[in-house]
């Protein structure tokens, strides 16, 4: 489709920018007094957004010459993002982490990443898809460091901006190689040419191949590009935190599986057994880092790049199943992570420890936070009847379907270890008591939200009717 | 609809037991144990209607749950499992009056029981291997809990590690199951979870589950994971660390109700599912002969000479249960009608005797407060009642005919002795050593001198009486007329690849 006829397709990305530059309008004319306004502001330019997003629907059209597709797998990972974003600026809302006057370039810089994500699921395009990785990336380095009176926060940016400069650098010499290779840039002509190439020169293939895998990589911390991750984690505000360990690991993975699925398929170079070496080591070694963490949000960081070792098995399979587990997977990652953060935010703010310590005897001082705290936990961990486990179930059901039972089994084994650190914080919260034994109250808005989390935490668990219409899906009507 | 309800009854019993208001929570425990005594009352009108003279699996319910994957909600109930959710059933109302002195979050406490019961009577009627798998997990988070907040002093430790030798155990157990789900194909392009189809599949010669290095590898899967629950040597470790933190009901449905979840496993799965894999591991081994013949003889070698050396009294049983299991295994390693028999009527016996030692244990802990097996002495002049019925338990216990500890085990030794001699004798000096233990301790509590400490000690009172009765009953009437118990799952053992 050409560049005109594009242009009405393209709405919900226009709407995000206007909003953008909207809420730094508003912002510089209410004098940066009020940051529940530019919130709100925020809120409804997500739902405008969400509303185009279902209008222009999965029409699996290519737009720009080539440049961007809608298809369903690109429609998936906008709404995932945008509820992510509209959840991030709910929970900024109830943090007093930020300072209340700087709020306006906050929520338009959350606004905007969303544009740098929609790209990032809908590429087809080498050099678009470099752009926007870049895009999100830039946006990230400053949401990290917002905390401009912490020092944690802003080493967590400089760390962010030096790990994500090498690791974007490297991912562009890759793309450039094979640009050189097979001339062209666009994902699908690459993949018809590829195979080609790679037979005459497969080490030309395989370097390019790890080089974009760092680039990537990084996005979706999976190891070795993955030593940013904690640091950031922990430094940056919390909704951040939750914001990146959740709908920038879902864009990472929109790409991811755009590149390898379509590009490097039919390559003869075997690239699938160096990324399941990488979603072993990263699983293991996210669970191995975990165990000791005292800080819960750093806990959560390291369990979240375990998180993606496990979805990276889903890209290594190369199958529809595997990619329909990721995004099973990725949905109820969604609730589940965002729920246990929310509770970091929750006990940060009333008891103003993000320490394990300060969840000892949460049970008795705020028994519902508890309690969902705890379903939050153990549907990380894979237990059932919770979505946790309807999503690893999945996950693994595709593995072993494709004979690689050694990473089922590293896989399900390092579930086991991670049942270890999460009951920390559960036998911290139950098991143990506070010498503050002071009852915290919560808004009800608060607690509706965590319901929201609960809900589908355990709904997704027993209720299998979306996985049931994913699986009937056609793949090739769905992502092309 | 009769076990649906069975199944879930406790879990709506659950939410109404939290909603009682905090300064009513005596209301919690009459409804707690008026709702375990619905399953109970279902569970004999199952008793009644299960036709025991037909092969056929009875009360059977069926629907689709998920598309994706064929998963069906399939309950339905042999023999076998008619006798252990009788079992369960009857636990329930025990163990809520066993548990009538606790006061922290007794609310919570009764709830997490509550669904433990309907994961475990759920456990026993599942058919479809995910169901299965999820009802076992689903036991996992309440016994956590119950451990965890109301045990012992080492509560946390034993918790914890009960749950990840469990959840160890159950996730190779899980890549069987998906493995076994992949190789089922019923029709093309159709798998399945279905157990009893898959028994038919695994018996069709030329099918992928009938192959038999698949067997022995899927076997071996669910094999640690139901190992690690009976528990069989080396996966013990975390039964008498769990069993001393529990609280008394948690330890009774631990011992009564848990480990038969294991074996229960064991007969459904291994035995019935992967016969090439049972063959393997029953004589495939060259001069390793009959491994799993070996495991049960260690467990019961072991189980009773670690009793033997005891002084906690609860620590004492819960290694005689590991001792008492091992008859489990060897009845079924034996695979014969004999041997198969004996071994289910042990799991029986065993669930109504161990959770009579661990009420009695509770009773006396309850007055002394410590459960040193040499710091009491001379109990039975002060305490007449609870010396009988403590008498009659260690008796049953250690296997005096007539009770009904003997008939499990023997039935098991004959079935053993017919296929394998020499372990079948090594496995007598289990018996041997647990007359010595339980005689010994016998001695050391209640006879002798009054130890003066306990001059003012309480005879049992009539809540505790009441709540051994039944079991106590039991043990006398299946020692005697076994064959009530036996006629239920004559015919399900019947239809099991015996040899």
């Amino acid at each position: 489709m050409g560049n005109l006829e594009s242009i009405r397709y393209f709405t919900p990305e226009l709407i995000i920018v206007a909003f953008a530059i909207l809420v730094i309008l508003f912002d510089l004319v209410s004098q940066g007094q009020s940051s529940k306004g530019t919130a709100y502001l925020s809120l409804a330019g997500l739902l405008f957004t969400t509303i185009a997003v279902l209008i222009v629907g999965p029409m699996n059209q290519s737009l720009f010459f080539g440049m961007i597709r809608i298809d369903g797998f690109a429609t998936f990972f906008k709404i995932i993002v945008l509820i992510a974003t509209a959840v991030t600026i709910v929970f900024s809302m109830v943090s007093n982490e930020l300072d209340p006057k700087a709020q306006g370039e906050y929520y338009a810089l959350l606004i905007a990443i969303n544009l740098g994500m929609f790209l990032m699921a809908s590429s087809t395009n080498i050099l678009l898809a470099y752009l926007s990785l870049e895009t999100v990336s830039l946006t990230s380095y400053i949401l990290a460091g917002f905390l401009t009176r912490n020092p944690r926060s802003s080493e967590a940016a400089f760390k962010y901006i030096i790990f994500g400069a090498v690791a974007s650098g490297t991912m562009l010499f890759g793309l450039s190689l094979i640009f050189g290779m097979t001339g062209t840039a666009s994902i699908s002509q690459i993949g018809q040419q590829l195979p080609e190439v790679a037979s005459s020169y497969p080490t030309a293939v395989l370097v390019s191949i790890i080089f974009i895998l760092a680039g990537v990589g990084y996005k979706i911390a999976s190891v070795p590009f993955h030593m940013w991750s904690p640091d950031v984690y922990e430094g940056a505000p919390i909704p951040i935190t939750a914001f990146l360990s959740v709908a920038s690991k879902a864009a990472g993975f929109a790409l991811f599986i755009r590149l390898f699925y379509f590009s490097f398929r039919g390559t003869n170079v075997n690239w699938t057994i160096l990324l399941s070496i990488v979603s072993a080591l990263t699983m293991t070694f996210g669970n191995l880092a975990a165990l000791p963490q005292q800080n819960v949000k750093r806990l959560l960081a390291y369990s979240s790049i375990a998180h993606g070792g496990y979805l990276l098995m889903g890209v290594v399979l190369l199958s529809g199943d595997g990619i329909k587990a990721i995004l099973f997977y990725l949905t109820i990652y969604m609730f589940m992570n965002f729920g246990a953060f929310f509770v970091v935010i929750l006990v940060a703010k009333e008891v103003g420890s993000e320490n394990i310590d300060g969840y000892k005897g949460l049970i008795s001082r705020a028994p519902f936070v508890a309690v969902a705290m705890v379903i939050f936990l153990f549907s990380l961990t894979g237990m059932p009847p919770l979505a946790g486990f309807a999503g690893k179930w999945v996950l693994f059901a595709a593995v072993v379907e494709k004979k690689l039972y050694w990473l089922a089994i590293i896989g399900v084994l390092n579930s086991v270890v991670s049942l270890y650190y999460y009951v920390r914080i559960v036998k911290a919260m139950l098991f143990e008591t506070s010498e503050d034994a002071e009852t915290l109250s919560f808004s009800r808005g608060s607690m509706a939200l965590l319901m929201a989390f609960v809900v589908p935490t355990i709904l997704l668990g027993v209720y299998w009717k979306p996985y049931d219409f994913l699986k009937d899906l056609p793949l090739d009507r769905f992502i092309g | 609809m009769l076990l649906t309800s069975m199944i879930f009854i406790p879990l709506v019993g659950a939410i109404i037991v939290l909603l009682v208001p905090r300064d009513r929570e005596d209301a919690a425990k009459w409804i707690a144990f008026l709702v375990t005594l619905i399953p109970l009352f279902l569970a004999v009108l199952l008793y009644f209607q299960y036709d025991p003279t037909s092969v056929e699996i009875q009360e059977v319910v069926e629907t689709s749950w998920i598309k994706a994957f064929n998963i069906r909600y399939h309950t339905g109930v042999d023999g076998l499992s008619v006798t252990l959710i009788l079992l369960t059933a009857l636990l329930g109302p025990i163990c809520v009056g066993a548990s009538w002195k606790i006061e922290k979050g007794i609310k919570a406490y009764l709830a997490l029981f509550l669904l433990l019961e309907t994961g475990m009577i759920g456990f026993f009627c599942a058919l479809d291997l995910f169901l299965f798998y999820v009802f076992f997990e689903l036991t996992l988070l309440p016994m956590y809990f119950l451990i965890g907040v109301w045990g012992g002093p080492r509560r946390e430790y034993a918790a914890i590690k009960f749950f990840l030798y469990t959840l160890f155990g159950s996730v190779l157990m899980l890549i069987a199951m998906i493995a076994v789900y992949l190789n089922s194909n019923v029709d093309p392009g159709l798998r399945t979870f279905d157990i009893p189809t898959l028994i038919n599949l695994a018996k069709t010669s030329g099918h992928a589950l009938a192959d038999p290095t698949f067997q022995i590898w899927v076997f071996l899967g669910f094999f640690i994971g139901f190992a690690v629950k009976v528990p069989i040597f080396p996966f013990h470790t975390w039964l008498p660390d769990a069993h001393v933190e529990a609280p008394t009901a948690i330890s009774v449905v631990l011992a009564a109700v848990l480990l038969k979840m294991g074996t229960y496993g064991l007969v459904r799965i291994n035995f019935a599912m992967l016969p090439a894999g049972m063959d393997f591991f029953t004589n495939g081994l060259g001069r390793w002969g009959n491994t799993l013949a070996i495991l049960g003889v260690v467990n019961i070698i072991y189980g009773s000479l670690c009793a033997l050396a005891q002084t906690d009294f609860k620590k004492l049983v819960a290694y005689s249960s590991i001792g008492h299991m091992g008859f489990v295994i060897l009845g079924l390693a034996a695979r014969n009608e004999a041997g198969v028999t004996g071994a289910i009527l042990q799991m029986l016996n065993h669930g109504v005797i161990s959770a009579m030692l661990f009420l009695l244990v509770g009773v006396v802990y309850d007055r002394a407060h410590h459960r040193d097996i040499n710091g009491f002495g001379g109990l039975g002049s002060k305490m007449p009642i609870y010396t009988g019925i403590t008498t009659l338990a260690f008796m049953a216990s250690l296997g005096l005919p007539g009770l009904s500890g003997f008939v499990g085990e023997a039935l098991s030794l004959i079935g053993a002795y017919s296929k394998f001699q020499l372990l079948t004798i090594l496995s007598t000096i289990g018996i041997v050593v647990g007359a010595a233990y339980f005689l010994w301790t016998l001695q050391r509590v209640f006879l002798g001198d009054l130890n003066p400490k306990y001059e003012a000690i309480e005879e049992i009172n009539k809540r505790e009486i009441a709540t051994l009765i039944p079991l106590g009953i039991l043990t006398i009437v299946l020692g005697i007329w076994p064959h009530f118990a036996i006629e239920m799952f004559r015919n399900s053992v019947a239809g099991l690849p015996l040899q």
